[in-house]
């Protein structure tokens, strides 16, 4: 197998008396779709958290393209292609969605405060090209027409859409998402994977974080499953399912 | 078009400035003018304020601390006496080059001072480099425990300007020359450039709106923003949340210190009563009740008030008044009186009832 | 310095000492229960004193003490009702900015109902000529009154806590407000309580106080100022740590008095606060966790 894009190399991290990661190990595969899925509490979130820099791993180390990346901060993470979208919808209340999305293009864009405040004419020129792409990824993901309102005005559904959109206006190489379907109906759900599917085919890799298990096993290449901080199996989707471990947690003893 | 809009509060400010100059020039009334350009001055900690609060979205209860700063450095330079160093090689050498200037004083005798353009210069940078080596430490504290600590700043400027015998002590430092520009240009109180002054004011104000607007609409400004609205989530598209945090703390301090300087000449002195916790209190009030992220509201309210408090309407409820406003923006409207007030919340909170 | 020089800025430092650890209780008592830093607690201090004073004209000295604290505890109430209470979800920063507000309006209206000029109360037991002498220092007997009620004042509190049903409450608000209102606990009513007891215990503290340090209209802020250094040394919350910080830092002024000008007294108290809030935020007394004060 080629490198991988994405490697954690037995990643702990403690809360307290809580070990909520324990020695994780994964690899996501360039251009794939990689799903990690476990029940509650099992330190799915924490484990995204730990590479996107979020929180800083108490051992264990993170590569990117085979480079550590362990603990750097989120604006570094971000500056390298790594973009997120989060459990619970981050937008900026207060921008309109377009603004929003326009954030997306802030790591690919150089002007800095002095620049900002004299008004120099290479920033207007920066501000046009990056208001030009937002609005390519807009009209892309069927969001053009709702550019001009604020983004707290928005159904759930399309708020997590712009999130969306805000997270590939980065143009990144690897594309964290934390339960992406969380609160979708199945018409939303549907959407989701064809989006999904839609990114992977511009190359772009991503690790998803899910319990919908519909979703997960259509869409992904690879599945790794977390149990109470500790990953009990890995593999596609169809060895995933029959692993007996897998039953046991999802369903219990007496189904293994 | 978009320009014109961008930049209307600007460009009505202006002819209102001219406006009100012509009129109270021709009422005779030009003594107005010298509070309006007190005011003005004033005003700048404010711009500089309601970009860090209210677009960075830090608080800061100190920054009469960094007015300070601007002044009292300008003051120190441009009145400390160098005269009994004259005849050592560099100052006589700094002497021919204009860093230092000699002049006399009220009773005749011979001074050799920091000449104040470079004096001014200096308080600026001074400021600048105290804020940012303030800043480091205390930016990675949460919102009140900022606060918390910008006051603590606040206070130690008081307490050392009200202890140390250089800086006068409870008395401050008079009798600081006016800032000469340029031949006939000066920032003074004096009865003859009354006018002058208020335009120099006004400029610096102008000046300072306009690096605002400008800042706002910038990348950089609307990075601020986004750090304001959802830390987190600036941080995950590559905002360095941090140093964009300090350099709007240290930009804030330099307006300060601006408005600082100048004032201080135009006054000719300056006093621990610039420092008090009462004068930072006072720009956080004027600040929130202009509409924390609300560039024009924010100028609007500091020359009003400040304007209404200098000419004594307030009486002896001076710092009530302020105190209240706070209070009162606080209660009923977080984002200003001057941003489209939530009138449903202001509604519902006077006509609520504890519910159990 | 002489032995006894020793004891006296000891003595001192502790007696001044003591108070701010009292105002930085009452800095506790109300964090805990809502999270809120109250600005306004140096004022409930000299808002006590000064209507004791007031009071002593007309009655004796005790009652008026008695009658002054209880004025206090129902302003602090009434501080709680009319600006806390209605601001449910606020965030913290505003209700503290809401409470630097109150502490000013506090400060004006004790300068317009009484007026600039220091003030101070009789000495409880003697005169102001009156002196103790323990180990070869003198001082006045108020400084033993000082000390005993700040002891009864931490001990009476501790019992509170422990052993009533409304300490327990309150305690139970603190730890987890919503677990709380499902036992039955009504937490507004408790707030409500944690402003009351501050301000009582800010006036007690005020009164005690005053004769030693007299009492002037606008010492609210730098007292509140203190009292949440000592807060914050201690470990904000922890009402026993902020005795011994309190004790510490009294000394630490004390012997800074000493050695510099009494103008920098100030500035070491402030400086003390700014190195605890940047290093070690969780006061001496803290635990490792450093979660809470940093922003990222």
């Amino acid at each position: 197998m080629a490198d991988p894009l994405l490697e954690t190399r037995g990643l702990h991290r403690f809360f307290g008396g809580l070990h909520a990661v324990k020695d994780v190990s994964v690899a996501v595969p360039r251009g794939a779709i990689k799903a990690i899925i476990g029940s509650n509490g099992a330190g799915k979130t924490t484990l995204f958290n730990l590479i996107a820099g979020t929180i800083r791993p108490q051992g264990g180390e993170v590569l990117f393209a085979g480079r550590p990346i362990t603990a750097w901060k989120p604006h570094r993470v971000a500056a390298l292609g790594i973009a997120r979208t989060f459990q619970t919808t981050k937008l900026f209340p207060h921008m309109t969605v377009l603004e929003n999305v326009v954030m997306g293009r802030h790591a690919r864009a150089r002007s800095g405060f002095l620049a900002g405040m004299l008004s120099l004419p290479r920033t207007w020129r920066e501000s046009r090209l990056m208001e030009a792409k937002a609005r390519e990824i807009l009209d892309d993901l069927g969001l053009d027409d709702l550019a001009g309102q604020p983004a707290s005005d928005l159904p759930f559904g399309r708020q997590r859409l712009v999130e969306f959109a805000r997270a590939l206006a980065m143009e990144p190489q690897l594309l964290l998402l934390d339960e992406p379907a969380a609160g979708l109906n199945i018409y939303e759900t549907q959407e989701l994977s064809r989006l999904i599917l839609r990114i992977r085919d511009r190359g772009i890799t991503c690790l998803i974080v899910e319990h919908n298990m519909p979703l997960v096993m259509t869409i992904s290449d690879e599945v790794a499953v977390l149990d109470q901080g500790q990953k009990v199996a890995e593999g596609p989707p169809r060895t995933i399912q029959r692993d007996p471990e897998v039953i046991r947690i999802y369903l219990g003893d007496d189904h293994a | 078009m978009i320009l014109l809009r961008r930049y209307a509060v600007v460009l009505v400010g202006a002819v209102a400035v001219v406006l009100l100059q012509v009129v109270l020039s021709a009422w005779g009334a030009t003594y107005y003018m010298t509070q309006i350009t007190m005011s003005a001055y004033y005003s700048l900690v404010v711009i500089g304020l309601c970009l860090l609060m209210g677009y960075a979205g830090q608080v800061s209860l100190g920054h009469a601390g960094f007015f300070a700063i601007g002044g009292y450095t300008s003051a120190v330079l441009t009145t400390f006496n160098l005269i009994a160093f004259r005849g050592v090689p560099w100052v006589d050498g700094c002497r021919s080059l204009g860093l230092l200037v000699a002049r006399q004083d009220l009773y005749g005798a011979n001074l050799l001072t920091v000449s104040p353009l470079l004096a001014f210069l200096a308080a600026i940078l001074l400021t600048s480099l105290l804020a940012f080596l303030i800043g480091l430490p205390i930016l990675r504290l949460k919102g009140h425990y900022l606060a918390m600590a910008t006051l603590g700043f606040g206070l130690i400027v008081y307490r050392l300007a009200l202890g140390t015998a250089v800086l006068g002590q409870a008395d401050g430092i008079s009798n600081v020359p006016p800032l000469r520009i340029f031949e006939g240009l000066e920032v003074t109180g004096r009865q003859p450039f009354r006018v002058q002054n208020y335009y120099i004011a006004w400029a610096a104000v102008m000046a300072a709106m306009i690096l605002g607007i400008n800042l706002v609409h910038s990348r950089a400004g609307r990075a601020l923003r986004s750090i304001h609205q959802n830390e987190e989530a600036a941080h995950s598209l590559g905002v360095n949340t941090y140093r964009y945090k300090l350099s709007t703390f240290v930009l804030s301090a330099a307006f300060a210190a601006v408005g600082g300087a100048l004032l201080t000449h135009y006054n000719g002195s300056i006093g621990p009563s610039e420092i008090t916790v009462m004068k930072s209190v006072r720009y956080l009030a004027i600040c929130a009740v202009g509409g924390m992220a609300n560039l024009g509201g924010a100028l609007l309210m500091g020359i009003l008030l400040n304007f209404l408090s200098l000419r004594g309407v307030f009486g002896t409820y001076d710092d009530a008044v302020f105190g209240g406003i706070l209070i009162a923006v606080m209660l009923l409207s977080p984002q200003g009186l001057l941003r489209m007030p939530d009138w449903r919340e202001a509604r519902s909170f006077l006509c609520r009832r504890s519910h159990g | 310095m002489h032995y006894a020089q020793i004891v006296q800025y000891s003595l001192s430092g502790i007696t001044v000492g003591s108070i701010y650890a009292i105002v930085a209780i009452g800095f506790n008592i109300i964090y805990n229960t809502t999270g809120i830093i109250n600005f306004a607690q140096g004022g409930f201090v000299v808002f006590g004193a000064m209507t004791a004073i007031s009071l002593s004209r007309f009655v004796p000295l005790p009652v008026a003490i008695v009658l002054a604290v209880l004025l206090t505890t129902c302003l602090g109430g009434l501080v709680e009702l009319v600006f806390i209470r209605r601001c449910r979800d606020a965030s913290i920063l505003r209700l503290i900015v809401i409470t630097i507000g109150v502490s000013i309006l506090l400060q004006e209206a004790m300068l317009h109902i009484w007026d600039e000029k220091v003030r101070s109360l009789a000495y409880f037991t003697g005169t102001a000529i009156s002196t103790v002498t323990i180990l070869g220092a003198h001082f006045s007997p108020q400084v033993l009154w000082v000390l005993g009620v700040s002891a009864v004042v931490v001990a009476a509190l501790a019992v509170f806590f422990r052993f009533t049903l409304t300490g327990r409450a309150m305690r139970a608000c603190a730890d987890d407000r919503m677990a709380a209102r499902l036992c039955g606990v009504s937490d507004r009513r408790m707030v409500t309580f944690s402003f009351m007891l501050s301000a009582g215990i800010g006036a007690l503290a005020g009164c005690v106080i005053s004769p030693v340090t007299q009492t002037q209209y606008d010492m609210g802020p730098p007292l509140a100022i203190k009292g949440f250094t000592v807060a914050v040394l201690g470990g904000l919350g922890n009402s026993t740590a902020a005795v011994v910080a309190g004790l510490l830092l009294g000394l630490l002024e004390a012997f800074t008095v000493s050695q510099f000008q009494v103008a920098y007294k100030e500035v070491v108290s402030i400086l003390v606060l700014l190195l605890v809030l940047v290093f070690r935020p969780n006061g001496l007394f803290g635990g490792r966790e450093i979660g809470a004060l940093r922003a990222s």
